[in-house]
């Protein structure tokens, strides 16, 4: 067996529109490790939350999901889903973008959380309850007890989010998949909820995933991201690397568009152009019509991830330094 | 809770009491009275029967005397079924209607809520397309043409129930009334359940919902039902004097002796005092129901109860 | 009668969708309105069948051996027969059944227009009125609005019954005048939006009276709400209609309307059914047909994708 607990081959999702088929995510490979924390990265409608969906098996009626997604030795893709709630919620737990939304409104608060441990611990309600109230306590939730009596609405978004970590985190998974879990929330909760992060998967031993567009997050908490550009994963590695040599020009253009505190003077440089609709992706390498490195071959031929070694990998055909020369 | 529940009622009471004050002074400003007939009585007589009923009086005057009874739970003397009273013909007839119009608003309102809710879980399967078919029929054809041919059918054709009529505690007999009452009703809940359904099962929370795991069967009946309740029971308002036009025809088909029978009497026969018993009947029964809508509305938002 | 074809929740969706358009015009059929409402089948098959009722109904007649009132003493209670020239069967009374149902059809398209009518200009006028004027004089006008809402409607119709009794046409300018609420809610609303635009700004600094401004320049602009109004409004006095006329309020012998056809015809139905089936049929498919065109007319008149 592999020390990965989570291995995704070959990963595709297709929506059915009436009467044409619009591929979100193509052919993505990655593997996870216990414990460790995998970034990805990509601008909205790049396929990254479709891709974690589809693993979680929601997504909309008109989706489907192809691939294996092994958890284990279990596939999670093309499972039933009453055999797929044997895992979800216990062994892998998901985080939703907006907290508002994403509590259900006629609902306490403890009932959200408690059912999760009746349903996978096989606890009786009360206990069920004393151990929600204790985990709203761990992700720094004042006053837990009265807190659990009440309703999402009457709590701040910040704390709607941390009920939502506590929530995903009631059975100790052994993942945890966040979706851009702090783009809705004021700049100071995010760093605050970065940290819970950070702190309570390494106390569980949670394998995390955050998608996120946002780079300033991965840096934050990732050990190794993906890049993710029209459904497809473009570049591979450690977060480390990837900063601070990037091979693809998309993971450059993407750093450059990024504010930096340390680099005020410096002006910003963003990525030409729009994402590509899934509809439409242009022939050959889909990043083509933005890139300022982009040849010939690139116009005709989709380039292939290939390794690199230590754990990278890119899908380009230019090979020169990227560095020297400026982006568009 | 008790204090939102307190004002609703003091809000509810004046509309009582303005519809029947408009009824009053409409039916007095009425050309003709329930003593014209074709063999007119004696002038002596007919002015001792005007004495009688207090229609000697001046119209405002008369207006003070009724609401003064009113307020003492007497509700006069009926002017056309002479030796009774109208709260004697009420007490007759409240019962059976009562039972009627329950029966049928539970029994419509769940159905209609279920078929609703499969409906939803269905989209676009054959379930669906059969309920929506069911549903349109109940919400165009008029009910009183359903309850024609329903009669026709099972209670003449097939003769598996009784055509019409009523005999005390049969159940038999209810079956017909209630169903042609609860077809419409059904199916306008039903309608607005498939539409709130649809909506609630893709929020963002019962997708949450299901990422825990629970299982279809749970995400639906605590997830999904409570939040997709709400514009059904807003509309229950509105579907209950609904329901009430309809046992007023329901009545009618079947022969069956409520308070419905009697309101239709009694504007036929211009018995100011019955119709004026019967409206503040249905006034009393509409606003009662309203307030256990609100009460149940506030157990379903949470938001509200802090309004 | 309140939720009775739904038309609430529908002009309440319409008019809040016109209200938070940049330029919200209830406006009249469009090229574009008009094309969808072709694209739509269920509406203009619909329509057809509308057509082929409304000509029943009103040009039917001339073509007809027997008058409505007409009675044939040769064939009392005759099913169907087509020599005699009863091609629905006579009724109780030896009247020719196709010739009543004719002008019962008639008798119940006229009744809805006149009731139609009467609430669709009373609802625009105290809407446009209470929008306009805004402030306090809205608030109470609206009040009132909101308080005749929680009447129970068919009382009062009932009670109306009553004062207009035997007179068909008043009765029906009675229920039309209780009607109108639902449209006076939405022509407010419309209203509200209508006054800040451009065009009511000029006219009032060009010094136009109030009057002039509501019904040259805000009325027209309405057009869209009211033609959804009235084809919704228009099935839904039709069911009054034969409701009270099944009830024996309606209209009386020897004139008759739908519901009083049904109403004669569903306690012979066992012997006689063809009394109550035609004008049954008549009835169901003129109902179905104004729902669905009525709906086709909000699809095509919807603003959202404009």
């Amino acid at each position: 067996m592999s020390d990965y607990v989570l291995s995704i081959q070959d990963l595709s999702v297709t929506f059915a529109l009436h009467d044409t088929e619009v591929q979100a995510v193509r052919e993505m490979n990655f593997d996870l490790r216990a414990g460790e924390t995998l970034a990805v990265v990509g601008e909205s409608g790049s396929g990254k939350s479709q891709a974690f969906l589809g693993i979680m098996g929601l997504l909309a009626k008109n989706g489907r999901a192809t691939g294996k997604a092994m958890l284990g030795d279990v596939n999670l893709l093309g499972m039933a889903p009453s055999r797929l709630d044997a895992y979800r919620g216990k062994d892998i737990a998901m985080i939703f973008q907006d907290p508002m939304t994403s509590l259900n409104p006629s609902l306490k608060v403890k009932t959200q959380l408690s059912e999760v441990l009746v349903k996978h611990r096989g606890f009786d309600t009360r206990k069920a309850e004393m151990t929600t109230i204790e985990m709203l306590e761990r992700v720094g939730i004042p006053e837990p007890a009265k807190r659990a009596n009440a309703y999402p609405h009457e709590m701040s978004g910040g704390m709607r989010q941390r009920v939502m970590i506590a929530m995903a985190l009631l059975c100790q998974p052994k993942i945890l998949i966040a979706d851009e879990p702090t783009t809705a929330l004021d700049v100071t909760v995010q760093a605050q909820m970065l940290d819970l992060f950070k702190t309570l998967t390494e106390d569980f031993g949670t394998s995390l995933v955050m998608i996120t567009h946002d780079l300033g997050v991965v840096a934050g908490v990732a050990d190794r991201m993906m890049v993710m550009y029209g459904g497809r994963a473009v570049e591979k590695g450690k977060v480390d690397d990837l900063f601070y040599d990037p091979r693809h020009p998309y993971t450059l253009g993407l750093l450059h568009s990024t504010p930096h505190i340390a680099h005020r003077a410096a002006r910003l440089d963003p990525i030409q152009g729009l994402p590509p609709s899934l509809e439409h992706l242009p022939k050959g390498c889909s990043f083509n019509p933005r890139c300022a490195f982009c040849f010939d071959r690139c116009l005709e031929e989709r380039p292939p991830l290939t390794p690199l070694g230590d754990e990278r990998e890119k899908a380009c055909f230019f090979e020169g330094p990227l560095q020297s020369k400026k982006v568009a | 809770m008790l204090r939102y529940a307190t004002r609703r009622v003091l809000s509810a009471l004046p509309i009582a009491f303005i519809a029947v004050t408009v009824c009053f002074f409409i039916l007095r400003a009425a050309p003709g009275g329930p003593f014209d007939s074709d063999r007119p009585l004696p002038p002596e007589v007919l002015a001792n029967v005007r004495a009688y009923y207090n229609l000697d009086q001046p119209l405002f005057m008369q207006y003070l005397l009724y609401i003064g009874g009113v307020l003492r739970g007497d509700l006069g003397p009926s002017m056309s079924s002479y030796d009774f009273s109208v709260s004697e013909l009420m007490a007759i007839g409240m019962p059976f209607s009562l039972q009627l119009g329950l029966t049928a608003f539970v029994i419509a309102t769940t159905i209609g809520v279920l078929t609703g809710m499969i409906a939803a879980v269905y989209k676009n399967k054959w379930p669906d397309y059969l309920l929506v078919l069911v549903v349109m029929i109940g919400v165009i054809v008029p009910n009183f043409l359903i309850g024609a041919l329903l009669q026709l059918w099972f209670g003449v054709y097939l003769r598996w129930l009784p055509a019409g009529g009523w005999v005390p505690g049969s159940w038999a007999h209810l079956v017909l009334p209630v169903a042609v009452l609860s077809w419409a009703h059904a199916a306008r809940i039903s309608r607005l359940m498939r539409g709130s359904m649809i909506e609630t099962l893709g929020t963002n929370y019962v997708r949450t919902a299901r990422s825990k795991g629970l299982g279809e069967r749970m995400v639906l009946a605590r997830h999904a039902i409570k939040p997709a309740l709400i514009p059904v029971v807003s509309y229950l308002g509105p579907g209950l004097s609904y329901l009430l036009t309809g046992s007023l025809v329901v009545e009618q088909i079947f022969g069956l002796p409520g308070i419905g029978r009697y309101f239709i009497q009694a504007a036929l026969n211009r018995d100011y005092g019955m119709v004026l018993g019967t409206t503040l009947f249905y006034m009393l029964l509409i606003i009662a129901l309203n307030l256990i809508v609100d009460l149940v509305y506030a157990w379903l938002d949470p938001k509200v109860r802090y309004r | 009668m309140a939720g009775l074809t739904q038309k609430d929740e529908v002009l309440t969706r319409y008019a809040e969708k016109l209200s938070t358009l940049k330029a919200p015009k209830g406006r009249s059929l469009t090229d574009d309105a008009i094309r969808r409402m072709l694209a739509n089948k269920a509406a203009m098959v619909s329509l057809f069948v509308l057509a082929a009722i409304v000509l029943f109904a009103f040009v039917g007649p001339y073509f007809v051996p027997w008058g409505y009132s007409e009675v044939d003493w040769a064939s009392i209670r005759k099913p169907p027969d087509f020599e005699a020239g009863h091609f629905f069967g006579t009724d109780h009374n030896g009247r020719d059944l196709l010739a009543r149902t004719m002008f019962g059809t008639q008798m119940s398209l006229i009744v809805a227009l006149v009731a139609t009518t009467v609430s669709v200009v009373i609802g625009i006028a105290y809407g446009a009125i209470a929008g306009y004027f805004g402030g306090r004089v809205d608030a109470v006008m609206m009040r009132i609005v909101d308080m005749l809402y929680a009447l129970p409607y068919i009382l009062f119709v009932i009670i109306l019954v009553v004062i207009f009794g035997r007179n068909p046409i008043l009765l029906f300018v009675g229920i039309g005048a209780i009607e109108w609420l639902t449209m006076a809610r939405i022509v407010r609303g419309q209203t509200l939006t209508l006054k800040e635009k451009e065009f009511v700004e000029a006219a009032r600094a060009g010094g136009a009276k109030p009057w002039t401004i509501i019904f040259r320049h805000i009325v027209p602009n309405l057009t869209g709400p009211v033609v959804i109004y009235a084809t919704l409004t228009i099935p839904e006095i039709i069911i009054v209609e034969s409701f009270l006329s099944y009830l024996g309020l309606g209209i009386q012998e020897p004139q008759t309307s739908l519901g009083t056809l049904i109403s004669t015809g569903a306690p012979v139905a066992e012997v006689t059914p063809w009394m109550l089936i035609y004008p049954g049929i008549i009835l169901v498919s003129l109902l179905f047909c104004l729902t669905y065109v009525g709906d086709g007319l909000r699809d095509a008149l919807d603003p959202k994708d404009r």
